[in-house]
């Protein structure tokens, strides 16, 4: 187990490399825009004399390595600046915003990853059935097909149609709980068609994978029957692609989520990430991406300890 | 017999079994009979594609992937299976007949402990519940000689040695107390010194209970020992049956004959050569680590140009690492690799081209040594291009005359693909590669173990051939003692990473023999059928294989 540990710490100190390596790409990526800032906070009616003020005051007189190594020297404190559109503190902005995000991420995976894996099962079991056929064909349909797309034929269907479901899935601070999973019930769907077919497929792969090891030929011969042959011989070696296909969709459900919470005006922090870039506003779109980024590392380590500890080679030792 | 016939508890008649491939069904069963008595252990022998597995798994009724029973009837204790339910077939599996297969190690699966897969099958069948089947798998691991019978069942596969997995999966066969056991060639993967431990196990624990067996192997010696009576089967057809006594001392059919003579290639020792003769190989004091584990211990040992060193000992005992060392890849710990008298730097990465070249090596599996995409004349020709700067038309002709050399028509195989080839062919193709780079010295690492007996004797024969031709020095690496006694000249014995004991082959074959070489020379399995009986007696039942080996 002390090589679990190991790798995790060797991973996260990798990962707070990757993360500087990312923060110095997307500050001169900003710088790179077009456009002036202080021109976009005061509008097109501003005098020269405002716009050279407001450009004083927000410091983007400075060369653009300082001022990087200024927010640098804040984001080790843990301040990450003020937002330079409503000067609020940029953790604040974020907070809420990003909860927003968690909550309708973990919302669409308690769905998915179960719905995913059982389907895979079941797939693997009735392997070249119809019914194989029929899941593998509905879900890389559901693939395929733009989020945004998918996002507004269920509000065609679910919403106008039938008016099950609320369109907008704006939130409010009095809703209850269950006031909530309802309102944003459809953009959670939309995702979990997005990212079930993914991890179902690889669930099948892998098993069917397995089906040739002479320990499954051995559990057959047994008299094993076909379900307990998958699920208790198969799956359990078959655990650590599966976790690694798992932890790129959690990753993709928080990062990837742009287009469903714009079309369900979800106010979560992928429509924040857009409206910072439009406006130029750079420690925002700095601390966004930096969580996108982290969460993408710490998904992968995890994913990497989960395969580790289903290995039982690994877990009990010699 | 016509009280016998009462007993019959598998009868196979005109079996016909089929096989899917290119996008076609081809019979590889042609029609086979078989009766076997109750308590009756059958030994069925050939070579592999001889149809042996096939028809082991049919009495089950059973049938890979990919291949079909197409007629024939398969009559168990008078159900017939093959027009049965797959539903009434699956319930005689583990509960009436049982399997033990080949490699315990893959058969096993890797994550639950060892007595859960054994008690799943009583638990399944509720013949036992749960703590009585394990007490009872308790019971018999002791039977079987396991070490901590009451303790080895809550371990995982991988933490118990290979020998002990395949007792503890012959334990799992007997956990429903079936009638029929098939025996999957169940010693093949294992040392001869754990051969003879699971031998003597299975064969005390199938007449304990009066089990019925068919015995799968292709080793003569072995199935000897363990079976009453014999079929020789080859592509799929029946050879001769009889019993074990009247097919070893008179078997009727030429191919029959032909595999009982097959250990008979023997070539005479050459002694050294004498005064100030340098040798192409000195491996001088030579120790290897793995990380920080220590395997090899002070290894020297010379060959000299034209002769034949063989290398012995179980798995694990660092034979194939003194290739390492010797090739480079892993550079020694302490000591020295000189070849031709000069000494070799440690890594191959620090070698030049020209020392590179003097050491080749041809290895045991010619199925993963060779790419498959890739054609013969460019696997052969890649080495001649690269150390000896052939091209063109002298190219194409060094790789006509190194096919010629390995006995396969040039015009025939210049542009073929490996998947073409038969075993044999392809393992003649590894040492024409070896042969392209014109070394002195080449390293043969257990390269007929994966071969049938006849077609692994053509190619020692090979071997031989082009060692007198060309004057190589061999290093072969086997743990297979008749390989030695036909082509050795000198002999090193290694255990744990030490050597044993070195010398000549005929002194290593007279007594009086370092303890551990007379263990190894006594495992071996002799075509006497009392041999294994006689051994035990000697040895004493506490005494036997590996317990013996410490």
């Amino acid at each position: 187990m002390t090589d679990v540990l190991g790798i995790v710490l060797k991973r996260l100190g990798l990962g707070v490399l990757t993360l500087l390596v990312i923060s110095i790409l997307i500050f001169f990526a900003v710088e790179l825009l077009p456009g002036d800032i202080a021109q976009a906070v005061l509008g097109q009616g501003a005098t020269e004399e405002n716009l050279k003020a407001m450009r004083e005051q927000l410091g983007l007189n400075e060369p653009a390595v300082w001022r990087y190594l200024q927010w640098l020297a804040g984001a080790i404190q843990g301040d990450f600046g003020s937002s330079l559109i409503s000067q609020k503190p940029v953790t604040e902005t974020i907070a809420p915003r990003f909860a927003n995000t968690l909550f309708l991420a973990s919302y669409a995976a308690v769905i998915a990853v179960p719905v995913a894996i059982i389907l895979g099962v079941i797939v693997a079991l009735l392997r070249e059935s119809i019914f194989d056929r029929v899941a593998n064909v509905t879900t890389l349909t559901s693939i395929s097909s733009p989020e945004f797309f998918l996002g507004y034929i269920l509000i065609l269907y679910l919403a106008v149609k039938n008016p099950w479901f609320p369109a907008i899935a704006s939130l409010s601070d009095d809703m209850t709980f269950l006031e909530l999973l309802n309102r944003t019930f459809l953009p959670a769907l939309t995702m979990v068609l997005v990212v079930v077919a993914h991890m179902m497929r690889m669930t099948r792969a892998s098993i069917i994978n397995l089906l040739a090891s002479p320990y499954i030929e051995m559990a057959r011969l047994k008299g094993t029957p076909a379900w307990k042959v998958i699920v208790k011989h198969a799956l359990p070696n078959a655990w650590a692609p599966i976790i690694n296909v798992v932890a790129l969709n959690l990753a993709y459900l928080i990062t990837g989520v742009v287009l469903v919470e714009v079309v369900f005006v979800y106010p979560g922090i992928g429509q924040l990430l857009v409206d910072s870039v439009t406006k130029r506003d750079f420690p925002v779109v700095q601390a966004c991406c930096l969580i996108f980024a982290a969460t993408f590392i710490l998904l992968n380590l995890a994913a990497d300890v989960g395969a580790i500890l289903t290995n039982p080679r690994l877990r009990h030792p010699k | 017999m016509a009280a016998k016939e009462k007993d019959v508890l598998l009868k196979i008649r005109d079996l016909r079994i089929e096989g899917y491939s290119d996008e076609k069904w081809l019979e590889i069963v042609h029609g086979v009979d078989l009766t076997l008595h109750r308590g009756e252990v059958m030994g069925l022998i050939g070579e592999s594609g001889a149809g042996k597995s096939t028809i082991g798994l049919a009495a089950m009724g059973f049938a890979r992937d990919g291949c079909r029973i197409s007629a024939g009837s398969i009559e168990f204790d008078g159900m017939e299976l093959t027009t049965t339910s797959e539903a009434d077939r699956r319930a005689l599996r583990g509960s009436r007949i049982a399997y033990v297969a080949q490699s315990a190690a893959a058969s096993f699966n890797p994550a639950h402990k060892i007595i859960d897969q054994h008690t799943e099958a009583p638990i399944h069948y509720r013949i036992r519940k749960r703590l009585e089947a394990q007490e009872d798998a308790m019971e018999l691991y002791e039977r079987l000689r396991l070490p901590n019978p009451q303790d080895i069942g809550f371990r995982y596969p991988h933490q118990v040695s290979g020998g002990q997995l395949q007792r503890a999966m012959t334990a799992m066969a007997m956990a429903c107390r079936p009638d029929l056991i098939i025996f999957d060639e169940p010693t093949t993967a294992l040392d001869v010194t754990t051969q003879i431990e699971v031998l003597a196990a299975i064969r005390d624990i199938v007449e304990q209970f009066n089990t019925a067996a068919i015995y799968i192997t292709h080793d003569l010696a072995v199935v000897a020992q363990m079976a009453d009576t014999i079929k020789v089967l080859l592509k799929g057809n029946e050879v001769e049956e009889a019993d074990t006594e009247t097919m070893l001392s008179n078997p009727k059919e030429d191919y029959t004959k032909s595999l009982w003579a097959v250990r008979s290639f023997k070539r005479a020792q050459k002694p050294r050569p004498g005064g100030d003769a340098t040798p192409v190989v000195s491996v001088q004091n030579v120790s290897a680590s793995y990380g920080d584990t220590p395997v090899l211990h002070d290894v020297s040992f010379d060959i000299y140009a034209g002769m034949t060193v063989a290398v012995v000992g179980e798995s694990g005992s660092g034979k194939s690492t003194t290739a390492r060392c010797i090739t480079g890849l892993l550079p020694p710990t302490s000591g020295k690799i000189v070849m031709n008298g000069v000494e070799m730097p440690p890594s191959y990465k620090s070698r030049t081209k020209e020392q590179l070249r003097q050491a080749q090596m041809i290895y045991q599996m010619a199925d993963t040594a060779l790419n498959p995409k890739v054609r013969i004349c460019d696997i052969i020709g890649r080495p001649a291009e690269f150390y000896m700067g052939l091209k063109g038309g002298k190219l194409k002709s060094r790789v006509d005359e190194l096919l010629d050399l390995i006995e396969l028509e040039p015009s025939k195989y210049y542009s073929r693909y490996p998947p073409e080839l038969s075993g044999g062919q392809k393992q003649r193709i590894g040492i024409a590669r070896a042969l392209a780079a014109e070394p002195n010295f080449i390293i043969c690492d257990e390269v007929t173990s994966a071969l049938d007996q006849l077609v692994a004797e053509g190619i020692l024969k090979l071997l031989d051939r082009l060692q007198k031709e060309l004057n190589l020095a061999y290093m072969f690496i086997t743990h297979d003692l008749a390989t030695v006694r036909s082509i050795a000249d000198e002999v090193l014995v290694m255990k744990q990473g030490e050597v044993v004991e070195q010398g000549a082959k005929e002194e290593m074959f007279t007594p009086p023999h370092h303890p551990y070489t007379d263990l190894l020379l006594s495992s071996v399995p002799e075509m006497d059928p009392n041999w294994l009986t006689t051994v035990l007696e000697e040895r004493g039942v506490d005494n036997i294989g590996e317990a013996a080996a410490t």
